[in-house]
């Protein structure tokens, strides 16, 4: 579904990303992990077109986009629910939910509501509040939803469980995993938490400054002594 | 309390006794001293109540504060004061200590992110509004000068509305929106003067050459982000206000264009007491002695009725797909574009809507003039739209109306007040500023509510 090949990119002098090559099937959870600045997030920003990759090349579905501006990736069927959640605070949930189903067929838009309140019962709740007033698990909630109102086929996950307590970490990768169970989305899942990540992934890629140093499935990942060191940006070349 | 006030009207005293007690006379074989007492004693007396009255809201007792206080600003207003000057103080300040002991009995100030559920607010106030504005002319103390005033003002609310759906629903600061005012002013002008078009003919021209002015500038801007755009906005203002200078074989350069088409009753009949051959007049029309106010009148409901209109389309156009973007980029262009919002375009439609406004606030400026010069153009008008905005609280409609009001509005009705008009009209601002930091009406609307 998703396929990156040698893709670099930079800010203005400092290479960000070194020649990643990774690969999302339909259909699957691919976590992504690694140290603070490994270049997580700006592999997920890369894929969005912002920053664009210097060399190489991203490909949808076959379909090259290393080149489309953000939104025309997004019209592809690739949400993003980025870095720091970024929800309109101040906006009602309903509107920053109506606002992610700018993609979707506005016949859907009842379904897709029902269906994302059904998974994040909490943001029923909280439907007509101002998202800024939300606490942090929920606003990463409304993030998620947002995402999914425009029945995205690829979602870009960034850091998901950033600074929320461990329970509420729980309900949000489940809530994952059953996007990916019920409607058969691919996930794209940045992650620091690299142990709750891989038990969640089929597949893992490690990063650090900028590479991939390793890839595999994700319960052998999750086996491997070195992963830790990894993670702790010791393992760069 | 009483003390404490009293101390404090002693310490005014003391200070004012030879600031406002004496006064040097220049006179005919030397200097002379003349006494102020009535005034000195007046002065201090104001400190006395507004201290005490402030003491008042310190110490709980806010309804006595407040009542005080309107009982208090209601007596200056008849009261002869030795100094008119003393008139505006005392009533003004009464005022602002009566609006904080009022805003202190509504409760905690509203924020925009405190609270829960989201409160509609003002369901009343611009139903009321709208009343008084459609009956405003027949209202008895209407003359001349006040619907004409008011045409100034709804002038200013349109402006503010165009500038609203550009800085308050898109968020993208513009500094020289005179400049599609400009735009729009001299399109009628021209047209009219050059070509003999009608108001209502240049109308929509004026609309359509500010907004293609909005579109070409917004090309090379919009990639700009924040203070960059808010500097080159500022410089387009500019521009055009030179090139209007400059330009003499189009615009007549500083001496500007006179003569300007007035608006006629829709093309059915001319507001004179001696229309043109081939023309009727409207006092004839409608059988009515000839006035001269029924062309203010009439140019005061053209305005109304556009300005309505362009309420009624921004109203709706936040509900739509396109105003719902214009707000998503306002608040987070990064998530905005995830979701699929085409950035560019999209800005530039609000420009080019805000833009249209502008102009079509400047046919009408033409209508109220007669005349036009480049230097009706400058940045001061930029920076009285911007403020307009702003203090309103960006993005309310209303907001904006009651800013228009107050920025517009004040100055005219202070102007017997001659030098201290712009005294009057600083002290109000800085209540604002002081009172409502996020402007008057500062919590944003959803436009989804429980379908």
């Amino acid at each position: 579904m998703l396929e990156l090949e040698g893709v670099s990119a930079a800010y203005g002098a400092v290479r960000a990303l070194d020649r990643v090559d990774l690969k999302v099937e339909a259909g699957e959870i691919v976590t992504l992990v690694g140290a603070n600045g490994a270049g997580k997030t700006t592999l997920l920003m890369t894929i969005c077109g912002r920053p664009r990759a210097i060399s190489g090349s991203v490909r949808l579905r076959g379909q090259d986009i290393t080149r489309l501006p953000t939104h025309r990736i997004a019209a592809l069927g690739v949400a993003h629910a980025p870095e720091g959640r970024r929800i309109f605070a101040r906006m009602s949930v309903r509107e920053n939910l109506q606002l992610g189903a700018r993609l979707a067929p506005a016949a859907n838009l009842k379904t897709n509501l029902d269906s994302v309140l059904a998974l994040f019962p909490r943001l029923g709740e909280r439907i007509d509040q101002r998202g800024g007033t939300l606490s942090g698990g929920e606003q990463q909630m409304l993030a998620i939803g947002r995402a999914l109102m425009a029945e995205p086929e690829l979602l870009l996950l960034d850091e998901p469980s950033l600074g929320l307590a461990p329970l509420i970490v729980r309900q949000i990768f489940a809530a994952i995993a059953r996007i990916n169970r019920e409607r058969g989305t691919a996930i794209l899942l940045v992650e620091q938490n690299a142990h709750h990540a891989l038990r969640l992934a089929h597949r893992g890629y490690v990063l650090a400054t900028g590479r991939v140093v390793m890839e595999g499935p994700a319960a052998e990942l999750a086996a491997n002594a070195d992963i830790q060191t990894a993670y702790l940006g010791k393992l760069s070349a | 309390m009483l003390r404490d006030a009293a101390v404090a009207a002693l310490a005014a005293g003391l200070l004012g006794l030879p600031l406002i007690g004496f006064r040097l006379l220049d006179q005919s074989g030397g200097e002379g001293l003349t006494t102020r007492w009535p005034e000195l004693a007046a002065a201090v007396a104001l400190v006395f109540t507004g201290r005490l009255a402030l003491l008042l809201i310190d110490g709980g007792a806010v309804r006595v504060a407040l009542l005080i206080m309107v009982a208090f600003a209601a007596s200056a207003f008849f009261v002869p004061w030795p100094a008119q000057f003393l008139k505006v103080v005392a009533v003004g300040g009464a005022a602002i200590i009566a609006i904080r002991a009022g805003l202190i009995l509504a409760g905690p100030r509203p924020v925009a992110l405190a609270g829960g559920a989201i409160r509609p607010i003002g369901r009343f106030l611009p139903w009321l509004l709208v009343l008084f504005a459609l009956i405003l002319p027949v209202l008895p103390f209407a003359d001349r000068g006040v619907v004409d005033v008011g045409i100034l003002i709804l002038t200013y609310i349109l402006l503010g509305w165009g500038l609203n759906i550009v800085t308050g629903l898109a968020g993208l600061l513009d500094l020289g929106y005179v400049a599609f005012l400009a735009i729009g002013a001299y399109t009628t002008a021209i047209l009219g003067t050059q070509y003999g078009l009608s108001f209502w003919m240049c109308l929509p021209f004026s609309a359509l050459s500010a907004s293609a002015a909005g579109i070409l500038l917004g090309f090379p801007v919009l990639r700009l982000r924040g203070d960059y755009f808010a500097i080159v906005t500022l410089g387009f203002g500019e521009i055009i206000r030179i090139v209007a200078n400059n330009w003499r074989s189009l615009t007549n350069g500083s001496q500007g264009i006179n003569n300007l088409p007035r608006p006629t009753f829709f093309g059915l009949a001319d507001f004179t007491g001696s229309p043109a051959p081939g023309h009727k007049a409207f006092s004839t029309l409608f059988g009515i002695p000839y006035s001269p106010i029924h062309r203010v009148i009439f140019l005061y409901y053209v305005v109304l009725a556009l300005a309505l209109a362009v309420n009624i389309f921004t109203l709706r156009i936040r509900r739509l797909p396109i105003g719902r973007a214009w707000e998503a980029l306002r608040e987070d262009e990064i998530a905005a574009q995830a979701l699929g919002i085409d950035r560019r375009r999209i800005k530039l439609a609000a420009f080019a809507i805000g833009a249209a406004w502008g102009g079509i606030a400047g046919a009408v400026f033409d209508a109220r003039q007669g005349f036009i010069t480049p230097e009706s153009f400058g940045f001061l008008e930029s920076a009285v739209i911007t403020a307009i905005v702003v203090l309103g609280g960006l993005g309310s409609q209303l907001g904006i109306v009651l800013a228009a009001l107050v920025l517009i509005g004040l100055p005219e009705l202070f102007r017997g007040l001659n030098d201290y008009r712009m005294l009057a009209f600083g002290a109000a601002m800085i209540a604002i500023m002081l009172f409502r930091p996020r402007g008057l009406i500062a919590t944003r609307r959803p436009t989804a509510i429980l379908k």
